[in-house]
């Protein structure tokens, strides 16, 4: 059982590096097209709504092997690595916009009405005012996006990048070891998304001091 | 050539016309697998959510262990587990139905919580209630608790049955030949991997949306206050 850990950590560091990337363009996506999505700009807003519709709407497999197989076809080639995370923050960036876009609309009437009364810019509202107070109530939902991310990252073995669930088939191609390796393999997606799921209750704690209603 | 069905490469229309039947075959096995794996969650998902709320902690702890794990766990791996593992133990299943399986114990996890969160969102008051009037406490259950909480579940249950719909795919891995699968088939032996790939997402886009434009006029039809168990 030993024997197979260094080549199973291995891809345990890609995971990894895909979740942390993915996260990250995910969570740019979710605030772009979230925010686009309640713009006046209605170029903005259609694109915004399309997009979600559209990747939320699809199998994000199908995301995936469109970006991989089918886009090369075009002229668009990409390492699998890059297709990877563009599938993957481009999946969970349109459930994030959904999650922002809820939190946005969640802030009370009377506290935009409040900003407008002492002559914010909608903008300034915006940033100023409904961000702020919006954010605690996106960090849960967020966590359970961050847990599914983790998760969808297996898929990426079915486009030849070697993460863990990659290294796992290898091993057992090589070893016939099956019951080992994928017993191996759950615990250690399971304890990644424990150490998720700490890092964001921790996180959690911490913006949750601008919960509440008016001054910070 | 694919289920008896030959597909036209003259032009992108042509072999676009030719290959949706083609993928409509493949959208059957999606739609079956999608239903058996939901019910298999339903059910597992029931029985998770009963097991938890039993007062004796050597059923619950276990119980909220299991859930966790499958719910952390990626479908993948579960799919490669139950594939591989079982028939080391002598339970050979076919690969539909151990990829039905899977969707079902991964999602177990997720309706589980949907059963918990109905149960809880009904008022205390009406246990109480109910207890002071003498009744007993199955007949609490099933006819007092259970008919308010119905009308949370159902909506959220729909939602996951579309997420399933949307994990199918995944089982392609271990040779079920669904939707994505057949697109995937078709474009290694034609080379055009745009049209059909594009056309698996354009079908998806019109499945998900018409089932959660079902789930939501199901939503609205539903009662609030609760339904009548007969």
């Amino acid at each position: 059982m030993w024997d197979y850990l260094p080549a199973l950590m291995q891809g345990a560091w890609i995971t990894l590096e895909l979740t942390f990337w993915s996260t990250l363009a995910g969570a740019f996506c979710s605030f772009f097209f979230g925010l686009g999505r309640g713009s006046r700009n209605l170029l903005l807003k259609s694109v915004s709504v399309a997009y979600i519709e559209v990747f939320r709407g699809t199998s994000l497999l199908v995301q995936m092997f469109w970006i991989f197989f089918a886009l090369p076809l075009m002229g668009v080639r990409m390492s699998p690595m890059t297709a990877g995370i563009l599938a993957l923050s481009l999946n969970i960036g349109a459930y994030g916009a959904e999650v922002v876009r809820g939190a946005i609309q969640s802030v009370i009437r009377s506290q935009y009405e409040a900003a407008k009364a002492l002559n914010f810019t909608p903008r300034q509202a915006l940033w100023f005012i409904a961000l702020p107070q919006a954010l605690p109530e996106m960090l849960p939902p967020f966590g359970n996006l961050i847990i599914q991310n983790l998760k969808d990252t297996a898929l990426v073995s079915l486009i030849t990048l070697s993460d863990l669930a990659f290294r796992a088939e290898s091993l057992r191609n090589l070893t016939q070891d099956s019951t080992t390796i994928y017993t191996l393999v759950l615990f250690m997606y399971f304890g990644m998304a424990l150490m998720l799921t700490a890092i964001m209750k921790l996180l959690e704690r911490r913006v949750g001091r601008w919960r509440g209603t008016g001054a910070r | 050539m694919l289920f008896g069905y030959a597909w036209d490469t003259s032009s992108n229309w042509a072999f676009a016309v030719s290959i949706l039947p083609i993928l409509l075959q493949g959208m059957i096995v999606t739609l079956e697998a999608t239903v058996l794996g939901f019910f298999i969650a339903a059910v597992l998902g029931l029985i998770f959510a009963v097991l938890r709320a039993v007062p004796l902690r050597l059923v619950s702890w276990p119980t909220i262990f299991i859930v966790e794990f499958f719910r952390d766990t990626p479908l993948l791996i579960q799919l490669f587990f139950l594939y591989f593992v079982l028939p080391e133990y002598g339970l050979l299943l076919p690969a539909f139905l151990t990829g039905a399986v899977a969707l079902g114990v991964q999602y177990s996890a997720y309706t589980s919580e949907v059963y918990r969160a109905g149960l809880e969102a009904v008022d205390r008051g009406q246990g109480e209630a109910s207890r002071a009037l003498n009744l007993p406490p199955a007949h609490t259950f099933i006819k007092i608790i259970l008919p308010q909480a119905i009308p949370r579940i159902i909506p959220a249950l729909g939602n996951y049955l579309i997420s399933i719909m949307k994990d199918v795919p995944v089982l392609s891995v271990v040779t079920v030949v669904e939707m994505l699968n057949v697109a995937k088939i078709i474009g290694d032996r034609t080379f055009q991997y745009m049209i059909p790939l594009t056309m698996v997402g354009a079908l998806y886009l019109i499945m998900t949306l018409l089932a959660s434009y079902l789930v939501r006029t199901l939503d609205n039809r539903l009662p609030t206050q609760g339904i009548p168990l007969k």
